[in-house]
């Protein structure tokens, strides 16, 4: 064994990655050697930390000490000072956003003090690559645990106590689902991973296979025992290429050291995994469209009943579960029940994970115990509002949720609160919106999406979500009529009722939560033909103020469609039959002279 | 794996190998790496330490450095702090022969050899 005064963890989640965390790795690696200090120091490539706009990330331990966006051309300072003088580098620790403070020690740093993670708690921690360390922080301890101590019925009745619920979406308590699975009769029996991730914008999923795949691996097997099931398949999406490899790899570790395969830990008892890559249409996530595409053919819904649990992958029963779900199992059946329904509210137990994005300071991944209140996320960990903005709204549940506007920031989070505010868990996408943001155009944006992965299979769906981008799209160009309001809320109640699948019920949320909070903001649209954000390019006009204009002819230099004229010194005019408005000439002027109404 | 024991033992193995990155109840040896650190042999005395809490395989032993504390007239230095205790120990004039002494004295058997001290804070 090699003894080292030093890890250096860096991340490698996909986030990181794209941010050039491999060739800091690599310049890092080279000077050590060339310092001769690779002997003492190690580096170590870990998952996501969370705080993904501040990647590359960097923590060095014993101390703890955490670097941001550290680039190749800090490498030698860091090297230098911290490795052999032991001086951290101030200039890259984390500066908390509003205040002065720099924050040395990751444990200290407020956007990590009201978390809570247990789906990730070893992401950021551990070596994905290395099932050693998932073996030290107490990995496969729960397969060990059920398969010495517990019978399929206790396992199922652990999760069933826990409270954990599906965190794929819908929220379905997973110990019943197992439970329905267990109780089918059949002689082959399926349990499945849901990590297709189609939300735009989330990446929970994505970062617990990337830093920690061991946990839904052993997850899956004690799933396996549960329900009496000895396959399993991962659908993961295509587009995940560092998690595909990091699974690939950590199956084949498992399998070395007996920890899948045939008769595992002497206890006669046989599981085995297998990836199967997502064919790349939203759809294919519900569950049964997951299932048709994992049998080979085209990725399409079908009617429940009957239920996967009954008749899922080649009409055997299946259970299919979230990636999030499975990260919980493993540490519900090592700490008891008790310990996870501690935590949360009345029937939302445990944490949950969000993708915290849109206009917030700190965008990136957090976990946090359900109740915890919007304010908290937005303010306390995300920091507050880019630009010290208002605060317009924050939606939940991606294309199938809705939003939350600024009076209920207090609610506390959980799945039964947002249904009750028509807004919805979803998988944990949590995008923040400020005072710029046109309620309308975000509708249409997610109407757009929704319309776009349809899969034409029913037609509620097929033609009632075409109908209502056609109705959107006419209110944010200015061609919205009275009547428009109403025959939303119709089409919204009938595709929400008649549609097949989870993909057209959900798919009218995002009109029904903007109509029932922002209201006004259609009428204005449609009565006024005014987009009060100043987002809807129809319903903007562009003027110069001739009281400020000094004629510096500046604008009409810098207008790309030659719309503005006008005499040096004298003031300028826009040609609004030839404007485009794209608002350069408003960024450029120096007077503050032109307005957008 | 065919057995509990098994993987006990993995993990106990694999649980060494990540004790730096976590806090594990024992002193932190913190060795001062200024330039004059440096040039009265610090680096020497990092190196030793190491090499000893290897062969000793203690590897829930944490060794950081750090700077000049303005001592510099007795470096090499190196202060040993015990967690739960207000004031650490501070060595001075430390060599590559007498830091073995303070590791088998203090950090195994938890006697500060107090005649090198600096502080005198027992
Ligand atoms: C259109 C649509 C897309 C979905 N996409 C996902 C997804 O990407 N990941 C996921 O886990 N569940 C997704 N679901 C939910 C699944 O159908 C299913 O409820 C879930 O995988 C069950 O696992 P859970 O109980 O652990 O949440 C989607 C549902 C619908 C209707």
């Amino acid at each position: 064994m090699e003894f080292y005064r030093s890890h250096v963890l860096v991340c490698t989640g996909t986030g990181c990655t794209s941010s050039n965390s491999r060739s800091v790795i690599s310049g890092l690696r080279k000077e050590l050697a060339d310092k001769g200090l690779e002997k003492e120091i190690q580096v170590i490539e870990t998952g996501c930390f969370g705080f993904c706009n501040l990647g590359p990330i960097m923590v060095v331990y014993p101390e703890g000490v955490f670097y941001c966006r550290v680039s190749q051309d800090d490498i030698q300072e860091i090297v230098e000072e911290h490795f052999t003088k032991g001086r951290v580098v101030q200039r890259l620790l984390y500066h908390e956003p509003n205040t002065t403070v720099k924050t040395q020690e990751f444990n200290d740093i407020e956007f990590f003090k009201h978390q809570k993670r247990i789906a990730l708690s070893n992401c950021g921690i551990i070596n994905p690559e290395k099932i050693e360390e998932y073996i030290a922080r107490d990995g496969y301890f729960a397969l060990a645990k059920v398969l010495h101590e517990m019978k399929p019925e206790d396992v199922i009745e652990e999760i069933k106590k826990s409270g954990l619920r599906g965190r794929g979406g819908g929220g379905f308590p997973t110990g019943m689902k197992w439970n329905f699975a267990h109780k089918a009769q059949g002689d082959q029996k399926y349990v499945v991973c849901n990590a297709d991730e189609g939300d735009p914008g989330a990446f929970m999923d994505r970062s617990v296979l990337e830093g920690d795949p061991h946990s839904v691996l052993e997850a899956m097997a004690i799933a396996g025992y549960a329900i009496g099931a000895n396959q399993g398949y991962i659908y993961v999406r295509a587009e995940y290429p560092i998690a595909v490899e990091r699974l690939r790899l950590a199956i084949e570790q498992a399998h070395k050291m007996g920890l899948l395969g045939k008769n595992i830990f002497g206890m006669g008892f046989d599981f085995d995994v297998d990836i199967r890559l997502g064919a790349g249409a939203f759809v294919c996530g519900e569950e049964t469209a997951l299932l048709t595409s994992i049998e080979g053919k085209r990725g399409e819904p079908r009617p429940r009943p009957p239920f996967p649990a009954n008749s899922g992958l080649w009409g055997k029963p299946t259970i299919i579960n979230n990636v999030e779900t499975y990260a919980n199992v493993t540490r519900i059946i090592r700490n008891g029940w008790e310990w996870f329904a501690s935590m949360g509210t009345e029937k939302s137990k445990g944490t949950k994970v969000f993708a915290l994005a849109g206009k917030i300071k700190n965008t990136g991944l957090i976990e946090v115990p359900m109740g915890t209140t919007l304010r908290t996320i937005v303010y306390d960990i995300g920091g507050g509002i880019l630009n010290d903005k208002k605060f317009k709204a924050a939606q939940t549940g991606g294309p199938s949720g809705g939003c939350i506007p600024a009076e209920l920031l207090d609610t506390p989070i959980d799945y039964d609160n947002l249904i009750a505010i028509g807004a919805m868990m979803g998988s944990g996408g949590l995008i923040v919106m400020d005072e710029d943001t046109c309620m309308v155009d975000i509708a249409r944006f997610f109407l757009e999406f929704t319309q776009d992965e349809s899969c034409g299979k029913c037609p509620p769906c097929r033609i009632g979500t075409k109908r209502m981008l056609e109705i959107l799209t006419r209110i944010c160009e200015g061609k919205g009529v009275p009547e428009d309001l109403e025959n939303l809320e119709t089409l919204a109640k009938t595709i929400k009722s008649a549609a097949l699948c989870g993909l057209g019920q959900t798919a009218p949320n995002p009109v029904l939560s903007t109509l029932r909070y922002f209201r006004h903001e259609y009428e204005a649209h449609i009565y006024d033909k005014k987009c009060p954000a100043g987002v809807c390019k129809s319903l903007l006009s562009y003027k110069i103020n001739e009281d400020k204009c000094r004629g510096c002819s500046l604008c009409a230099r810098n207008c790309p469609a030659k719309a503005i004229s006008g005499k040096v010194k004298e003031p300028f005019v826009i040609d609004p039959e030839k404007c485009i408005k794209c608002g350069a000439c408003m960024e450029k002027c120096k007077f503050g002279a032109i307005e957008r109404k | 794996m065919r057995s509990l024991e098994e993987l006990k033992s993995l993990k106990a193995k694999a649980e060494k190998e990540m004790a730096l990155r976590e806090d594990t109840g024992k002193p932190t040896i913190i060795v001062h790496m200024g330039t004059c650190g440096i040039a009265n042999g610090a680096r020497e005395v990092l190196n030793t330490i190491l090499s000893e809490l290897k062969s000793r395989n203690l590897t829930d032993i944490h060794v950081t450095q750090t700077g000049c504390p303005g001592l510099c007239h007795l470096e090499p230095l190196i202060t040993v702090s015990e967690p739960g205790k207000k004031n650490p120990y501070i060595y001075a004039k430390v060599t590559t022969e007498n830091v073995k002494k303070i590791i088998l004295q203090h950090i195994i058997n938890g006697q500060p050899v107090t005649e090198w001290l600096v502080n005198l804070e027992k």
